[in-house]
């Protein structure tokens, strides 16, 4: 840890995973209430947080955690049973937790002491059957006699660690007998103030099993040597009580000041990844030697460019390897929101994932979050109908709902479909000629209406509810997945039900583009849209003063002068070509005066002096310096239609 | 820059159409001899174009279009003078075509005034106040208005 990281932060950023194990232990549990594992898991995240909050000095955290976590031990030892109300109550101490950590101010103290007296209530309120069974059980277990050595590493001290606090937490686990061992201790002049050189060893009395005493030592198991031994199974001792070694209470505590809470925008990165990325910067700075070698001897450097470019095309992908994270942590929040879905809307959901360990770049993760929240939204409470529906409908009563990601090229794709009603063509059409969107009767495909979903205020809903029907959220995840390049795509199927691609680039970062030249500037268009290049023929090339389509084996394509919308002075070259573009599943070509092939481009963003200019979504610089703008392909299509329709009405203007 | 600003402040002297601006030397970032520029078709058009400064592609205005004159052709005398702006809260950099820059110096905030109401032919709510240098009256400009408000 470097000096200047806040270790608060490494809690936060801890807990924050803790906390997301404990959410996805407690929804399981919901299902599987009798599952010893899940409340295991559940209540090693508490403890955890329990433990490291003390030590970090998250004092109200660690109190609130204690009493969750001994509220919830009931339910450990087969007290109470997981029943639903224990789980929304739990879920709840579990938000709280979460905004303890985060946002402390935020975190009202009136509020956690009405959660906590609510989980007490209800593992309280357990059958009496269970409660007086409990105890009889617990006497019958056999006490038994641990004998328990410690020896800490000499730096214990160092590190933060108290070991009386962990003798004093053994002793709560039993009758403790402690010796200390102080031989390794010496004179006092050669004596380090600092070191541990005392061990101990303490005859422990318990019920608790032997897990239960390597528990205490989770922190400094690494520490430490421990040595857990079965001393006969025998009676109570009569040990006496160890002097008091209270000193520690007084110790701890103090350091802990006041911390503003502040985003953390650490990444966790595997050690292998880093490993290969130190190897290839070795080798460029390597490379570079040569470089500055050879440059003075005026000797050819191609060689070096050549593994220059090697290095640095594999070191690219190294680190945006590093920025790749699964999406299963984004997936993981779902199930909470469906679970609440699922709750409010009186239906029964199931929430079915794939593909969790699809990799994404991590910016791109987080401003998933949004869109997929409402997608998933719309799915229960537009796509599956009521339970009674269902049932008259011959399916099971149960909905699905699955989230699937999955590699497909250089994309992402993330889909979330849903075995509901599907979506309505006709109420579409009749809607959007209602509010004028189309024209009434227009041809239309049905991939054309479906992407009427996303236009912003269109709601076939015939009612707002509290979740969704105002029309906002389905253009919120247009614009989102347009922001990231990617597209949208609607499959439905009427009465079976509708699926929801989203297709993501793989990175924001960096991407294959095609560089082109108009006039005297050079664009990039993203590879990922382009399908084929072709020469523009010049009997085509006459002729489209009249109509802009290509016949492309067969079928039509109609193209757009990149010339003309970009205004761009001066006559357009002989020999133009034309590249295919796929929009949507439509195809349009651009008509450029030069190819000149395959660049790597990374992405910069443009200003908000240019947020006005649609046709780009970003600008990238050559090897000259000079900045090539990025196209946005879908707007300007847009902008080529409304040219045309404009065309279309004052065509003899045309120069 | 500021209205409140007490004591004298640094100041880069630019020439503009024959004018002379002076702008808060806390907000220029750098002076650059004119490189190659980028044209974004449909952008507004006093930031009709784009350039690379050190790897940021960051938009280039020209105020004589803002002010309603003809762009002029760049000189021997003629800098881009990168300031950082503040745009909707967030420091942008944005570059600034000068027919030429003079010096840095120091402007006493004592001698600041009031945009007169009339007898200029700047927009008045583009200029934030005049300032006296070497008996001679220069203009202060609010950058951050007038990059920033839409265009009309």
């Amino acid at each position: 840890m470097s000096p200047s990281q806040d270790p608060a932060d490494t809690f936060r950023q801890e807990a924050s995973d803790l906390l997301e194990g404990l959410e996805q232990a407690l929804l399981d549990l919901e299902g599987d209430p009798g599952n010893k594992d899940l409340v295991n898991t559940a209540f090693r995240a508490l403890h955890t947080i329990k433990g490291s909050g003390a030590m970090f000095g998250f004092d109200e955290v660690a109190a609130f955690a204690h009493e969750f976590e001994s509220a919830f031990d009931r339910v450990r030892r087969g007290e109470t049973a997981a029943t639903p109300e224990l789980i929304g109550i739990a879920l709840n101490a579990q938000d709280f937790l979460r905004t303890q950590i985060e946002n402390p101010d935020a975190a009202s103290a009136v509020i956690g002491i009405c959660i906590l007296a609510d989980l007490r209530k209800l593992t309280q309120s357990a059958p009496a059957a269970l409660e007086t069974a409990a105890p009889a059980l617990k006497s019958e277990e056999a006490q038994k006699v641990f004998s328990v050595s410690l020896r800490f590493k000499s730096d214990v001290l160092i590190n933060g660690a108290n070991p009386l606090r962990f003798i004093d937490e053994l002793r709560g686990l039993g009758e403790a007998e402690v010796t200390p061992e102080i031989a390794a201790i010496p004179a006092l002049d050669a004596l380090d103030p600092l070191a541990c050189l005392m061990s101990w060893r303490v005859r422990l009395t318990t019920r608790a099993p032997r897990s239960a005493i390597e528990d205490v030592f989770m922190f400094v198991a690494d520490d430490m040597e421990l040595t857990i031994e079965d001393a006969a199974q025998a009676k109570p001792a009569a040990a006496e009580p160890t002097p008091n070694q209270d000193v520690a209470a007084h110790e701890a505590a103090a350091d802990s000041a006041k911390r503003t809470p502040k985003e953390s925008a650490t990444i966790r990165v595997q050690a292998e990844r880093l490993d290969s990325m130190m190897d290839r910067v070795g080798e460029l700075v390597i490379a570079q030697a040569r470089l500055t070698q050879l440059s003075a001897a005026g000797a050819s450097t191609l060689g070096v460019a050549e593994e220059i470019e090697r290095l640095t095309s594999s070191l690219r992908e190294t680190i945006m390897g590093i920025r790749m994270l699964p999406i299963g942590s984004l997936f993981g929040r779902f199930r909470r929101l469906v679970h609440d879905l699922s709750r409010d809307l009186g239906k029964e959901i199931d929430l079915v994932t794939e593909g969790e360990e699809t990799e994404l770049d991590k910016t791109m993760i987080e401003r998933l979050a949004d869109p997929l929240i409402h997608v998933i939204r719309n799915a229960a409470d537009h796509g599956l109908e009521p339970p009674q529906q269902r049932r008259e409908a011959g399916k099971p009563t149960l909905g699905t709902i699955r989230l699937v990601a999955r590699h497909a090229g250089a994309e992402v794709l993330i889909s979330v479909s849903d075995d509901g009603r599907g979506l309505d063509t006709k109420r579409i059409r009749a809607k959007a000629e209602e509010n004028g969107l189309i024209a009434p009767g227009a041809p239309m495909s049905e991939s054309e209406l479906h992407q009427l979903i996303f236009h912003p205020g269109f709601s076939t809903a015939k009612e707002v509810s509290a979740l969704s029907g105002r029309g906002v959220g389905m253009d919120v995840v247009r614009r989102t997945i347009e922001g990231m390049r990617g597209a949208i795509e609607v499959l439905t199927e009427p009465g079976h039900g509708s699926t929801l691609t989203l297709r993501l680039p793989l990175t924001l970062a960096i991407i294959e583009g095609l560089l082109v030249r108009v006039g005297a500037t050079h664009y990039v268009i993203p590879l990922t849209a382009v399908e084929e290049c072709v020469e523009l023929a010049s009997e085509v090339d006459e002729r489209s003063k009249g109509r802009s389509f290509l016949n492309i084996r067969g079928d039509l394509v109609p193209f757009i002068r990149l010339r003309e919308i970009f205004c761009e002075p001066g006559r357009p070259e002989p020999h133009q070509k034309v590249v295919i573009v796929n929009q949507n599943d439509s195809r349009v070509g651009f008509v450029v005066d030069q190819i000149l092939g395959n660049h790597q481009t990374v992405i910069k963003s443009l200003s908000k002096l240019h947020a006005d200019a649609p046709g780009f979504s970003g600008a990238t610089i050559l090897g000259d310096g000079a900045v090539a703008l990025i196209l946005d392909t879908p707007h300007i299509i847009a902008a080529g239609q409304t040219r045309e329709r404009r065309g279309a009405t004052k065509h003899l203007e045309a120069a | 820059m500021n209205d409140d600003a007490q004591m004298a402040t640094q100041a880069l002297l630019m020439g503009i159409a024959g004018e002379v601006f002076a702008l808060d030397a806390r907000q220029v970032r750098e002076i650059l001899d004119p490189a190659p520029v980028t044209r974004v078709p449909g952008a507004k058009p006093y930031v009709a174009n784009v350039l690379n400064v050190r790897g940021k592609v960051i938009p280039l205005a020209d105020l004589r279009v803002r002010f309603g004159m003809e762009p002029a052709k760049l000189t021997v005398d003629s800098r881009f003078v990168v300031l950082e702006v503040e745009l909707d809260g967030d420091p942008t950099p944005v570059g600034i075509i000068a027919d030429k820059v003079f010096e840095v110096t120091e402007i006493d905030a004592a001698t600041m005034q009031k945009t007169p109401p009339v007898g200029m032919h700047w927009r008045p709510e583009f200029i934030a106040g005049i300032a006296k240098w070497k008996d001679d009256f220069i203009v202060i400009p609010d950058m951050a208005r007038i990059l920033g408000e839409a265009s009309e």
